[in-house]
């Protein structure tokens, strides 16, 4: 293969939101009384010129090589989730969760961040192995089952937050090899009528909704009746699960309708986040000086929370900035999935650009009690070494799909 | 898949638009809660990190007619926590009291406050002693959310002497916070308890300033002055009293701790009150900032009951006392003037249905009104009190004002108690044949009967015998004098009554022994039948009886003569008169 230009925008954009989220690991660690945070910044950083070499690394790695090792990648991966729930352990506020993976004591890594990367390229080969996209339910089994597998490992450590991701991509990566709109509907109808179920009125709408799609779209008569009888047990399995809950899972999901229904525990992380947020107005209190965070008013402001640090000291400048960082990195990632030069390699960028995507909009979303809480991530900002590293594998994977795409080294057309 | 580039590019721009509206809405979200809504967020954030820490106004200081200091301020401290929750404040005063001595009761008082405002810091120790205070001191960084201030601390430099109108202070009670009057106070905040302190609480406040600490997220204190601009308290402005302070001291030293009784002195002229004292008294100094249940109990357990003040709140029968009364409607109604006889002379008891006994087994004889006040005859007003009948004589004790409060400003006064009228209350209270108005009639002539006056309330209706007339209110404080007509007698008709008066403390009266040189006493005794207990003593008067300038009423529990009363009402006004006459100089 030839030596091609790198992708250069998306390095420096990826670059850009790096020192950004650097910069505000750094910010999060200065409060009045200092903790450990205070030199987490230095950690970061260190994690940082580490998972750049590994991006490099993975940029020289030839998409046939990815296809090559992509099966043995994902077994590795279903191996390590379940060693994960035999001896693994929890961390910080997730500490009776077993989301990290253990030997003797000391914590290796996160096995699910890898999971993310590994269940993109499985799914990636086999959609693109098929010459035309599913186009009934019974045709999606297989990318089914492959993110089924780690999907229900990971909900059983618990981790809801990578579970939704998995979702997203899981959707994002259908639609991406073609697969129609109403079909997707169809998929994703019995988590529509769980919602729903807990208004009668609402489900019943939703319920005759359904019936019309599945009377146009006809879909083979037998999944057809399977999914209606889905959704019925869904809408009327939903009050009792919600009956099954602890009163403290309740509570989570009604703080997210309302947080000052218990302002002083559930409801707190959110509304000190959206108060330090709003406090920031257009320009923010200045890097640093944020009131919230310098007298930790704000939650986890070094990881989940980093954002509610970027609206406060930065206001809305800061944050606009922020966000337009991660569109023009989207945007980027949308122009290397259609210009890659086979269905495979398309479908892992459009893959990898879902999973960021998912962890934006819920992460920055939470912080403004736009999203429930779940404690996933914000990509290039929030504090982690494993989570920094895979981030820039991906980056390392796009480039290299850049490199081998149509246009490349056209920076004319960005 | 189907990978045919028009298929692509019709995602990608499926998938930019969606792109773009997502992010569209997450910015304008943003933007909602930071430029639409900064400003309430801003309020929340700034009420997150300062906790207001109230800085106590000094009240203002009261001083006596000559400048003398009645109640001022000395510094004192002030312990308070921060906390976030009850049991955090539980958990951090038990670690103090590793240190410094704290016990249950305060920490569970210390809990009450917090409950009742937990932003505020929630006062540990109201009134901390020095050394206890520099032990915190030194501990301080271990304690960050601790906080310490000088407030200033209520002090009566008189204390005993004064215990009987100036009251105490104390934090404000939950009772007292649910009172609509109080609304503008906050738990944990010293308010007047009793006598002036809390007539006038609203003079002597004070405004109170506020400090602000910066708290974090756990109600730590992280900076202390400087967080914000404080507000400076305001002092209240000092109050002036018309108590003569040597006057009152000397009434203090003169009913010692063994007497049960009560002495006030009012300036017939405008109704200032000159002296007022309940014996046996009690330190008001160890009231401020809480009462120690040891004193409590101590106080409430004297049988001499020294937090029941004689002067305002005790009601005995007047006794003789009231026998100016009962004159003074006689001769407004034309009845009976001072030279009249009665038809029946005294011979040591009145028959009228019943034998009614002269206090003189011996009998006055046949004498005159003037000669019957000075020998306090008792037959002479039975006979008055027939004349004037029961109607005329309810009646006329309601236009002396004998049923109502005196107007002291103080609180918890006593209304007197005297019949409302002359039929439906006797017949409520006896049965409407359960009585006879002529034995009503002959009892109340001579003070007895359904008759209970308070000192202070007899000192105000002999302002008016020692004046034209008009009964002055007692004011310890200068409020508007005001002076109500209550009898309508002639000059020559009062000029009488205080010369049969002077005749009491006189070689022929009652009050002989309580004779002073140079200053002719006007007045009467009283000695009110209390059985099985000794007769309760009684004198009210005024001097000089010329012209009358100060008015002096004592009432001694289990005094048994009238004349006890006398000899220290006469020293009294002796000691005023003394002090305020120059004296003569002649210059020739």
């Amino acid at each position: 293969m030839t030596r091609r230009i790198p992708d250069i925008p998306l390095v420096l954009i990826a670059f850009a939101l790096s020192v950004f989220g650097i910069s505000m690991v750094y910010s999060a660690g200065q409060t009045d009384t200092m903790t450990f945070i205070a030199n987490l910044w230095k950690t970061q950083s260190v994690w940082f010129v580490v998972a750049m070499c590994a991006a490099f690394a993975a940029s020289r790695a030839s998409v046939r090589f990815l296809d090559w090792v992509t099966p043995f990648a994902y077994v590795l991966t279903l191996v390590m989730l379940l060693l994960t729930l035999a001896i693994g352990g929890g961390a910080g506020t997730a500490a009776s969760s077993k989301s990290w993976l253990m030997i003797a004591g000391v914590r290796i890594g996160q096995p699910a961040e890898l999971a993310k990367l590994t269940v993109v390229l499985m799914l990636a080969r086999v959609l693109a192995n098929r010459r035309e996209p599913p186009e009934s339910l019974l045709e999606l089994w297989h990318p089914a089952l492959v993110v089924g597998i780690p999907w229900v490992l990971i909900m059983l450590q618990p981790d809801l937050g990578t579970g939704i991701v998995f979702i997203g991509i899981f959707f994002a990566m259908l639609f991406w090899s073609g697969v129609n709109g109403r079909l997707l509907l169809l998929i994703a109808s019995p988590a529509i009528s769980l919602v729903l179920a807990f208004s009668t009125r609402l489900w019943g709408a939703w319920f005759l909704a359904l019936l019309l799609l599945v009377w146009f779209y006809r879909p083979y008569l037998l999944e057809g009746i399977v999914l209606v009888c889905i959704n019925v047990v869904t809408g009327v399995v939903a009050p009792i699960l919600w009956e099954k809950l602890a009163p403290y899972q309740q509570k989570r999901l009604l703080v997210f309708l309302d947080p000052s229904i218990d302002a002083k525990a559930s409801g707190y992380h959110v509304i000190q986040s959206q108060v330090a947020i709003g406090s920031g107005g257009w320009f923010g209190k200045g890097f640093t000086l944020g009131t919230q965070k310098r007298l930790n008013f704000v939650p986890e402001q070094q990881t989940d929370f980093i954002f509610a640090v970027v609206g406060e000291e930065l206001g809305f400048i800061g944050v606009t900035l922020a966000l337009t960082l991660f569109l023009a990195l989207f945007m980027r990632a949308i122009r290397i999935s259609s210009r890659a030069n086979d269905p495979y390699a398309s479908l892992i960028a459009f893959g990898l650009l879902a999973s960021w995507l998912v962890h934006v909009i819920e992460n920055v979303g939470m912080t403004l009690n736009l999203m429930p809480i779940t404690g996933i991530p914000l990509p290039f900002f929030s504090y982690g070494g494993s989570f920094m590293l895979a981030s820039w594998l991906s980056v390392g994977v796009l480039m290299r799909i850049s490199q081998e795409g149509r246009g490349r080294g056209d920076l004319a057309a960005i | 898949m189907s990978y045919h580039p028009n298929d692509v590019s019709r995602r990608a721009t499926v998938a930019r638009v969606l792109l773009g509206v997502g992010f569209l809405a997450l910015t304008s979200a943003f933007f909602r809660a930071q430029v639409m809504r900064n400003k309430e967020y801003l309020a929340q954030a700034e009420q997150n990190r300062f906790r207001e820490v109230p800085l106590a106004a000094p009240r203002g200081i009261i001083y006596d007619r000559n400048g003398r200091i009645i109640a001022e301020n000395l510094p004192g401290y002030a312990v308070s926590l921060l906390s976030p929750s009850a049991d955090s404040l539980r958990s951090a005063m038990r670690r103090l009291s590793n240190i410094i001595p704290i016990t249950d009761d305060q920490v569970e008082a210390a809990v009450r406050r917090w409950r009742k405002n937990p932003t505020r810091p929630a006062v540990i120790l109201p009134d901390a002693p020095f050394d206890v205070v520099a032990v915190l001191e030194e501990r301080r960084v271990e304690n960050p959310s601790l906080i310490i201030q000088s407030t200033p601390k209520r002090y009566y430099p008189d204390g005993p002497a004064v215990a009987s109108f100036v009251g105490y202070t104390g934090e404000v009670t939950e009772r007292e916070l649910a009172d609509t009057t109080h609304s503008d106070y906050k738990p944990g905040q010293q308010i007047g308890k009793g006598g002036l302190e809390r007539s006038y609480e609203k003079e002597l406040r004070g405004r109170e300033g506020v400090r602000y600490v910066e708290v974090d997220a756990r109600g730590r204190v992280v900076r202390d002055a400087g967080a914000r601009a404080e507000q400076a308290p305001v002092a209240a402005e000092p109050l002036k009293t018309n108590i003569d302070m040597d006057l009152q001291l000397y009434v203090m030293s003169l009913l010692g701790d063994s007497l049960r009784a009560g002495v006030v002195a009012i300036d017939p002229n405008d109704g200032a009150v000159l002296a007022l004292h309940s014996a046996p008294t009690f330190d008001p100094n160890r009231f401020v900032g809480g009462i120690p249940a040891d004193y409590w109990r101590e106080l409430n357990s004297d049988p001499r009951r020294p937090l029941y003040n004689k002067v305002i709140q005790g009601r005995y029968p007047p006794a003789s006392t009231w026998k100016l009364a009962t004159s003074a409607m006689a001769m407004e109604a034309g009845l009976v003037q001072l030279d009249d006889h009665m038809p029946v002379p005294c011979t040591g008891g009145y028959r009228y249905g019943r034998y009614f006994k002269c206090w003189n087994k011996k009998g006055h004889g046949d004498i005159n009104l003037r000669q019957a006040i000075e020998q306090s005859c008792d037959v002479y007003f039975y006979q008055v009190g027939l004349k004037l009948g029961l109607s005329r004589m309810v009646a006329g004790g309601l236009k002396l004002k004998m049923r109502e409060r005196s107007g002291v400003d103080l609180p918890n006064e006593t209304q007197p108690q005297f019949p409302p009228d002359a039929q439906n209350y006797f017949n409520e209270r006896y049965g409407a044949r359960g009585w006879v108005p002529g034995s009503v009639s002959l009892n109340l002539s001579i003070g007895q009967g359904e008759n209970a006056q308070t000192l202070i309330n007899m000192a105000r209706f002999y302002t008016a015998l020692a004046t034209d007339g008009r009964a002055a209110r007692p004011e310890i404080v200068s409020r508007k004098p005001e002076r109500v007509q209550i009898m309508n007698l002639t000059e020559a008709q009062m000029v009488g009554l205080r010369l049969a008066m002077a005749g009491v403390v006189s070689s022929r009266g009652t009050a002989n022994s309580a004779r002073v040189e140079g200053i002719t006493v006007a007045g009467k005794t009283g000695t009110a039948q209390n059985p099985p207990n000794p007769d309760h003593a009684w004198f009210m008067g005024f001097a000089p009886a010329e012209k009358p300038r100060i008015v002096v009423g004592v009432f001694v529990e289990y005094g048994e003569h009238g004349y006890v009363a006398a000899r220290i009402a006469t020293k009294v006004m002796a000691r005023y008169l003394k002090a305020t006459t120059a004296p003569l100089v002649t210059t020739e």
